[in-house]
């Protein structure tokens, strides 16, 4: 037999081996051991209230209602609901997905380049939206030191993922005025719970701190139903 | 910037190093037959591996042999992937593996994809949770994880082989340094790092998309998917294919801070082994040292380059009215296409890991990079992936680097050039130069036909464009299309993600199709120039095995010392520089140097 035959006989029976190897056992293996070991983890971290299904823990969620048409149906835009962020919730990092905010099904960046007029645009509108949504009906901030200068990047800049479940301390600190407020609830007491759902830097350096938005707002609905 | 920041990456260059001496040592026993501490379990099914695969795994190969084996090997891993992405849909495939019940890629797509995992390229013009079912990602995309990370392992220890060769002609054999990088290194470490993962939140389930109902009366639809055990030999592979669209920026990749440091270890550990294996199978560890130097020293330069450019803040954030310093509270910076746990430093990190290695996973969107945070990575790719490098890749395309900057330190000197006892030859050099220029060649070339040709233009994303005057022209589309061609021909797999060759109306491709010019031109580029060099890399070996060695004398040139560390510094980046600093003007220096907005 020659040699390439040899090499085509080796090379297709390498591949059912490998493949059976590292494309069945592996993964299978590894998801299985998974399952048993770390269920919650590996199912993704899911969220339950009342039986049912209202989150992943690390997933970030767009906490807007839909704006309503006249006709009383939720207005669409290229197939995507249009909503507007409900005050009485801490809202997550801007998103670029397709298909609506937070889109979990089909994750995408925004691609917006450092030098484009099209980013300082979108930077600007984001502004807007947050300062509009950290002012009170009487024309007065929230929290009394707003201004331009002020807003976290993450505020404004869209996440990575569109997905993002956290937010900075400093944007979480500027919403606390406003979700207590709207809430009447003290400020100490959504401080509190902000500072619960803090994550610290990994191993102790490692990345930066944020506030699991998702967590929080939970926490939020469960002390208001509490009271009342 | 921040103190975290700074010993995010101080803290990182010395856990890689402490945890790749160790991992050099056994890998080095590993190719040389020697027992290992995991032989007792292995031996066992290594055998059992060669019985069923029809190998003699005793049988020395000259180099033509061994290439031979590796180009069929590859060619029959290219049609099985090819077979299993285009019959996705076809009635054998279970539905649990397929839930969402998603048809096959078109058929130009595929060949993109198809020749981007052999390659160990992984550029992904699709979106892993739109377009791939479950057994595609399994095994169709996991086993080239895999296996293209073995083809990059096995080159690099021929080389060395041929580099250290005493007699004959051997290189070894093909099959049986690829069933023990399986078995032996890529296994284990998987396996592992696939359970760290799990458990700290990177999700392993078969289940179908969930439906969430949110507490704001809204639906999220979230996907879901076998992650873990692709994630770990993503990264350990220097593959970068992720199983999401955003990649490592997905929660469910890289869920923590924690994970992200982990990850990029994972990116880096084995790359920096290799180079550590190399002074070992040389019998003078120093050889490796020096190299090491090289290496980390250009990526922490990278890395510290990117992290104060990103910390800075971009043009447009400037222009809005943000302020991007560090405040109470908040990291600052461009996070722009960065997530918060992340934050600036280790968005910085990552990106300059997975470019430098020609891993290309990201977690973060190099296209929203400022000018200059953005041409590090294109900086990296430049230096042809030899800054740590793709696993095996790196390091024969380093050596190759190696042997050229021997020869022009003999020429001067004066002395005919030698290379750890052998002497370097004219036959040599020019395998060497062609290896190495192959690369930047192909990037170049199909750059300038993908900017030039209507059919190229087609693929820049819209956001990269201006509504002014400029129109298409813009220093970013410029960028995106470079990146795309220069990111596949080092088969790195990055990308400014705007730069697209796919078409899809709806999630699972129905009615989605290809840019054939994109698809096509991609896919050539990368298999060209991952098999030409390979196939230069194999002949530097034969033709370096068979060479008598001299002892060292007075006047030799050491090359495990500082001296030649630098001058090997200055032919990276002189060749480099030549080669790509024309193009590297026209998009991200001049986004970097300017705060203008367009």
């Amino acid at each position: 037999m020659k040699t390439w035959q040899r090499d085509t006989i080796t090379s297709i029976l390498a591949i059912i081996v490998f493949a059976i190897l590292t494309g069945l056992i592996y993964p299978l293996a590894i998801t299985g051991i998974s399952q048993v070991a770390f269920p919650g983890d590996a199912n993704g971290q899911q969220i339950h209230l009342d039986g049912k299904l209202i989150g992943s823990k690390i997933i970030g969620q767009n906490f807007g209602t839909p704006v309503l048409e006249k006709n009383g149906k939720p207005r669409e835009v290229k197939g995507a609901v249009v909503t507007e962020p409900d005050p009485r919730y801490f809202q997550t990092r801007p998103s670029a997905t397709e298909g609506g905010a937070d889109n979990a099904a089909a994750s995408t960046f925004s691609n917006h380049g450092p030098n484009s007029v099209k980013t300082k645009e979108a930077d600007e509108e984001n502004i807007k939206a947050y300062l509009e949504l950290n002012t009170a009906p009487n024309k007065q901030e929230y929290d009394p030191g707003l201004t331009v200068g002020r807003i976290p990047v993450d505020a404004v800049n869209s996440s990575a993922s569109g997905l993002d479940p956290e937010i900075s301390k400093a944007n979480a600190w500027i919403q606390a005025y406003r979700v207590a407020a709207v809430r009447g609830l003290p400020r100490s007491t959504v401080d509190g719970l902000l500072a619960k759902y803090t994550a610290g830097r990994g191993l102790g350096f490692s990345g930066e701190e944020g506030v699991n938005v998702l967590e929080l707002n939970l926490a939020l609905d469960r002390m208001t139903k509490g009271k009342g | 910037m921040t103190f975290a920041g700074w010993f995010t990456i101080g803290a990182f260059a010395v856990v890689l190093t402490v945890l790749a001496l160790p991992l050099g040592t056994y890998m080095a026993k590993v190719y040389t037959g020697d027992r290992v501490f995991l032989s007792p379990i292995l031996s066992g099914p290594e055998r059992f591996l060669y019985r069923l695969m029809r190998v003699d795994a005793e049988r020395q190969q000259d180099w033509k042999s061994y290439a031979k084996s590796l180009l069929i090997f590859s060619l029959a891993g290219w049609l099985f992937l090819y077979f299993v992405l285009r019959t996705q849909d076809a009635f054998f495939v279970p539905h649990a593996l397929n839930p969402l019940g998603y048809h096959s890629p078109p058929a130009n797509v595929t060949f993109n994809i198809v020749s981007s995992f052999l390659t160990n390229t992984n550029w992904q013009y699709y979106g892993g949770e739109t377009t791939m079912s479950y057994l595609s990602q399994m095994i169709g995309l996991t086993v080239q994880n895999w296996l293209s990370a073995g083809v990059g392992i096995v080159v690099a220890v021929a080389l060395i082989r041929g580099i250290v060769g005493r007699s004959g002609k051997g290189l070894g054999n093909f099959w049986h340094d690829m069933v023990r990088t399986i078995l032996y290194v890529l296994g284990p470490l998987s396996v592992i790092s696939a359970l760290v993962i799990a458990s700290q939140g990177v999700i392993a389930n078969l289940s179908t998309y969930l439906t969430v109902h949110t507490i704001t009366g809204l639906e999220q639809k979230i996907a879901m998917g076998p992650v873990a055990s692709q994630e770990a030999i993503k990264d350990l592979g220097s593959n970068g294919g992720g199983f999401f669209n955003v990649n490592a920026a997905h929660p469910f990749e890289n869920p923590t801070s924690f994970t992200n440091f982990f990850l990029i270890l994972l990116v880096l550990i084995i790359p920096a082994a290799l180079i550590f294996m190399y002074g070992r199978m040389t019998g003078n560890r120093r050889q490796g040292y020096a190299i090491y130097a090289v290496v980390i020293f250009m990526f922490l330069g990278g890395a510290s380059v990117a992290y104060i450019a990103e910390a800075h803040g971009s043009p447009a954030q400037h222009a809005a009215g943000l302020h991007t310093g560090v405040i109470a509270g908040s990291g600052g910076g461009n996070l722009e296409g960065k997530e918060q746990r992340n934050g600036i430093a280790g968005s910085a990190l990552f990106d300059v890991a997975t470019t430098v290695t020609s891993n290309g996973s990201v977690n973060s969107s190099i296209e929203s990079y400022t000018g200059i945070g953005g041409a590090v990575p294109f900086a990296n790719l430049s230096a042809s992936e030899v800054i740590f490098g793709g696993v095996g890749t790196g390091l024969y395309s380093i050596l190759l680097y190696v042997l050229l900057a021997v020869f022009i330190g003999g020429l001067m000197v004066g002395r005919t050039p030698e290379w750890l006892g052998k002497k370097i030859e004219a036959r040599e050099i020019k395998l060497a130069g062609l290896g190495i220029l192959i690369t930047p060649l192909a990037a170049l070339f199909g750059t300038a036909l993908a900017v030039a040709t209507k059919g190229g233009r087609a693929s820049i994303s819209e956001v990269a464009t201006s509504a002014g005057k400029l129109g298409i022209h813009t220093p970013q589309a410029f960028s995106e299309s470079f990146y795309a061609y220069l990111s596949q021909a080092n088969n790195n797999g990055s990308a400014f993600p705007g730069y697209t060759g796919l078409i899809q109306p709806n999630a699972g491709n129905l009615g989605a199709h290809g840019i054939t010019f994109a698809d096509v031109l991609g896919g050539l580029v990368m298999l060209f120039s991952r098999y030409a060099p390979i196939l230069f890399a194999l002949a530097v070996a034969g033709a370096l095995v068979g060479k008598r060695v001299t002892p060292a004398g007075l006047g030799t040139m050491r090359t495990d010392n500082g001296t030649f560390a630098v001058l090997l510094i200055g032919v990276i980046i002189l060749v480099g520089a030549l080669t790509f600093f024309p193009a590297l003007l026209l998009g991200p220096i001049v986004q970097g140097l300017t705060g203008h907005l367009y």
